[in-house]
């Protein structure tokens, strides 16, 4: 039987019809109960964070609107009115403590996630350019990455920040300095094994520019341990900012964030007013596992000795 | 199977190329010889001083082990590897004297099907956007006949077109393989290089893509240069043999004539050991030694250390081809001789 | 003359094999039966998905979870592996049967050195001393063809070439005197002369230890050279097995006489291989009754049926249409 054979679709696998990546990796992710959960949590945090100035009690940085005569009442106290229940507490300036850590938390996550995501673009730039083209420009960004890493990142965020001034810029900038390199040299390693598959050859044979192979080709199968690595950062991001916010080099007093929020209650632990600082510390403590286990969870399912091919 | 017209020129010429890969020395490696540390940096000669020449409408069948530099060569002539010396010539034309958008005509007329038919895809692009990609980008058909064109030549290699959609993990070996060769057609190529297209594949499915490879080069007008180290499969489809050991070209000549009267001791060697479907129990010969590692071939001729002739002038020097025959080449002292 | 009955080596019978995948069970060996006798060479051929390594793990007692031998019985000469306990099985595993993978770096540690593995491998089954180990094992290394094996004893793996390093592998399958020793595609990888090199080795080995060898391969060529018997696995069953004289010279079965008929050197050259059409089912989703049915030109409505066991002597055959009339394989004349 010489005729030539069209290859029906039957006889591939069925159940796998029209499958994107993406869906095999949706099925993939949710098949763990502890991710699932933890993805919940992040998502009720965020949502809480995206829509705290209308679910918070009040907005504790109005100054119209606290009344220091309720300072540093216990969680569940109320006001001299009795209108308002104080469900967590007050700080020491009469600020309602929900709404204090609503508000922390939507700073947190936006100073981790956007200092994350330019630092990713940064380095995954940087690290893919190193790949591609080899030689002094791989090994100059490489030089720079080392040398940056060396570094202790506290060191590295304080430094930068006595000599640029407090404020959210410049704390954004201070964590995108100190984790640009990490990406730039997971990038270039992911992107060193991806050169050297053959489907980069193909498109190099096929005369496609340098630019469309690296963004076209390398890029997006690098990216899956860029991802796992970003989403951890996110949480270690939010931890450094919380530490030099504590130590008193992050943000204003205005916009506090949760290290500030804790830093604030810090003085009043021993007196047993520990809710100042205790819950804040709780929320930045659930927000950082929830983030955890969501990268855990990502870097496993994106794992391709795990994949089937 | 015609041969081809010796005085037509030749499609695709190597001129006496040789590929050297250098490790350099690093830092550390400069500071030590400073001290007197004879460190030297280290060179593998893949291709040594080899010349190929490839007529319209051949098939050119490449054989050899690992380290022999057939890959690299295959690498070569579509201009993946630099030449590190030599002459790179088309249609009669030096490549090096085009410019670059001329070059990019030459580039697509010479293509390369892969062996790994998991990684020669990228696994994230459809296999819509895999075949097409290249010829709209280069601007030779409009974006709206992608769908059409690439259905086109989906069923020129046998895949239904209804499948362009997927990705490729979606696909078995052999029907990747299929897509890669798919690729290469997409651009109009007039030489196919298939570097051990066929070996990752189930024997049922190998012969599917070799019967593939046959139709297309009638239907239209191929060339190819066939690497392989299947010396059946090489047998079986091509016109020419050239077997090659340790970067060097050491016999090639037209197929019959070289299973006929293989004249190389390596050659005789290869064909010797290679398991044949026969039903009576064989000996196994057996070549003794290893195949020397290419950073340090032997001097001379780089077989004489396995060879069970070698001379004492074949540890010092390098024989060269010669036509024993016509159209036959052998590159062994032997052969000098007297009968 | 008394013809006393040989125990074979090993008996296979009636072996399943099944995992359970998400989407459902995966028969990876199903109604696998076979024996091999003392210094017979057998071999087991099949493409991928065929069952062909899913059996000879199951042999070895190597399959985890997911997977499970679920029906059969594996004796060797004439006990029950499967009625053994793990500690039992492993003082089987490397002492009466061996194994040699397609990697040889699945035997080899890496970060030792091979005359400790070796020593380690003969320490773990007898009780002789650590010199007398050492000993066993530089004889293991010139049997296999090693030259100078003191000098290969004290150097890691890192330092071998691929033929080498399996040479290594072979001869600590050697060490331990096994009865049997599985060969799954130990040569797939390596050089034509080097596969040379070593399957002239294992066949000088196999005559004058009379050890058993099952060889696990898809190269139907190096079967016809090295071995007495053949089993054609397809889909998780073996469809067809025999002495190597009757399989490959006048092969009964469909998908046997289609990779023959397959293979270059049985068609004329430049001409369009004669080939087996389709491609090889999941086996998640395998045809009712005979599996190879889908891609079969001699199949009809009564092949939805499980196909009968034929038995001929020494040959067994799985299918309804058999290739009857003693068709002989066109061999071309320009080849050998």
């Amino acid at each position: 039987m010489m005729n030539t054979v069209i290859e029906s679709a039957e006889t591939t696998k069925s159940e796998f019809a029209e499958e994107t990546p993406f869906k095999r990796f949706t099925r993939n992710f949710f098949s763990s109960k502890i991710a699932t959960a933890g993805f919940i949590t992040l998502c009720l945090i965020v949502l809480a964070a995206i829509f705290a100035s209308v679910i918070a009690p009040q907005n504790p940085y109005d100054l119209t609107q606290i009344d220091i005569m309720d300072s540093r009442l216990a969680p569940g106290g109320q006001n001299i009115d009795h209108t308002l229940t104080y469900l967590l507490g007050t700080d020491e300036q009469g600020r309602d403590m929900l709404s204090a850590i609503l508000y922390g938390v939507r700073i947190s996550i936006i100073v981790g996630v956007v200092s994350t995501a330019i630092a990713l673009l940064i380095g995954l730039t940087l690290g893919l350019f190193a790949a591609y083209f080899g030689g002094r420009v791989e090994s100059l960004i490489m030089r720079a990455a080392d040398i940056q890493l060396s570094f202790p990142p506290i060191l590295v965020a304080l430094i930068l920040l006595a000599l640029m001034g407090p404020g959210t810029s410049k704390i954004v900038i201070a964590l995108v300095a100190v984790q640009w390199a990490y990406y730039a040299r997971t990038a270039r390693s992911a992107a060193l094994v991806e050169r050297k598959k053959e489907y980069i050859e193909a498109a190099s044979g096929l005369g496609l520019s340098p630019l469309r192979i690296v963004f076209r080709h390398l890029l997006p199968n690098c990216l899956p341990p860029l991802i796992v690595i970003a989403a951890l950062q996110v949480a270690s991001a939010i931890s450094l900012e919380a530490t030099l916010s504590f130590l008193g080099l992050g943000l204003s007093v205005t916009e506090p964030s949760l290290g500030l929020l804790i830093a604030n209650g810090f003085d009043y632990m021993l007196s047993g007013k520990y809710w100042i600082s205790v819950f804040p510390g709780i929320a930045l403590l659930v927000t950082v596992v929830a983030i955890n286990l969501v990268a855990d969870q990502l870097r496993d399912v994106l794992n391709p000795r795990l994949q089937t091919q | 199977m015609t041969e081809p017209v010796p005085h037509l020129q030749p499609l695709l010429e190597l001129r006496n190329v040789s590929k050297r890969f250098t490790q350099p020395l690093d830092a550390i490696a400069t500071v030590a010889n400073f001290f007197g540390a004879k460190k030297t940096a280290e060179v593998v000669h893949a291709v040594d001083q080899v010349s190929i020449t490839i007529h319209a409408g051949e098939v050119v069948g490449l054989v050899g082990e690992s380290g022999c530099g057939k890959s690299t060569l295959g690498r070569m002539v579509v201009g993946l590897h630099t030449l590190s010396s030599g002459t790179r010539w088309w249609k009669g034309t030096d490549l090096a004297a085009f410019s670059v958008a001329q070059s990019l005509q030459q580039q697509l007329a010479m293509q390369m099907i892969f062996q790994d038919p998991y990684a020669s895809l990228n696994p994230r692009m459809r296999i819509l956007d895999i075949v097409s990609e290249a010829p709209v980008a280069h601007g030779m058909i409009p974006a709206a006949q992608q769908k059409e064109y690439v259905a086109q030549l989906l069923q020129k290699v046998n895949l239904d077109p209804a499948l362009a959609r997927r990705f490729p993990h979606q696909f078995s070996g052999g029907q990747r393989a299929r897509i890669g060769i798919a690729r290469a057609l997409a651009v109009n190529p007039e030489l196919l290089v298939c570097d051990e297209a066929v070996a990752a594949l189930d024997v049922s499915i190998q012969a599917q893509v070799l019967n593939l490879f046959i139709k297309l080069r009638d239907e239209l007008n191929l060339t190819y240069l066939f690497i392989s180290h299947d010396l059946g499969v090489v047998r079986h489809l091509s016109d020419r043999v050239v077997i090659m050991y340790l970067g060097r070209i050491v016999e090639s000549s037209p197929t019959a004539e070289l299973f006929a009267r293989p004249n190389h001791p390596y050659t005789i060697a290869l064909l010797a050991s290679a398991p044949k479907l026969e039903v009576k129990k064989i000996e196994f010969y057996a070549v003794k030694g290893e195949i020397p590692s290419p950073l340090h071939p032997p001097s001379g001729c780089h077989f004489h250390p396995r060879c069970p002739h070698a001379l004492p002038r074949c540890s010092v020097e390098q024989p060269l081809l010669e036509e024993i025959a016509p159209q036959h080449f052998s590159a062994c002292h032997l052969n000098d001789v007297a009968p | 003359m008394t013809m006393t009955k040989i125990v074979p080596t090993l008996t296979v019978q009636n072996l399943q094999m099944h995992f359970s995948a998400r989407d459902g069970i995966v028969k990876a060996v199903e109604d696998v039966s076979f024996s091999v006798a003392p210094g017979q060479i057998m071999g087991l051929v099949g493409e991928s998905g065929s069952g062909k390594s899913m059996t000879a793990y199951s042999i070895m007692g190597l399959i985890d979870p997911p997977g499970k031998i679920v029906g059969g019985k594996i004796l060797l000469k004439d006990q029950d592996l499967r009625d053994l306990s793990p500690q039992a099985m492993r003082r089987i595993r490397g002492n009466r049967i061996a194994m040699i993978f397609q990697d040889p770096m699945m035997t080899l540690n890496p970060v030792l050195r091979i005359d400790t593995q070796m020593i380690e491998a003969v320490l773990a089954h007898q009780k002789v001393s650590k010199g007398e180990a050492r000993e066993m094992a530089r004889d293991a290394l010139v049997r296999v063809g090693i030259a100078s094996p003191d000098e290969r004893l004290i150097a890691y793996p890192h330092q071998f070439s691929g033929g080498m390093r399996q040479r290594v592998a072979i001869a600590i399958a050697l060490l331990n005197k096994p009865d049997l020793i599985i060969c799954d595609e130990p040569t797939t990888a390596l050089d034509v002369t080097i596969q040379g090199q070593i399957l002239y080795e294992m066949q000088k080995l196999c005559r004058e230890s009379g050890t058993a060898l099952i060889w696990i391969t898809h190269d139907l060529s190096v079967i016809a050279g090295l071995a007495d018997a053949v089993c054609v696995m397809y889909a998780g069953k073996i469809v067809e097995s025999g002495t190597v004289q009757d399989v490959l010279g006048q092969p009964q079965h469909p998908y046997t006489y289609g990779l023959i008929a397959s293979s270059p050197s049985r068609n004329l050259p430049g001409q369009p291989l004669r080939q087996i059409a389709g491609m090889t089912p999941s086996l998640l989703n395998l045809p009712s009754g005979c599996a190879f049915r889908t891609r079969c030109e001699r199949a009809t409505s009564v092949c939805e049926n499980t196909p009968p066991i034929s038995t001929d002597g020494a040959r067994t055959l799985r299918c309804f249409h058999p290739m009857q009339d003693a068709i002989k394989l066109v061999a071309e004349a320009n080849h050998d």
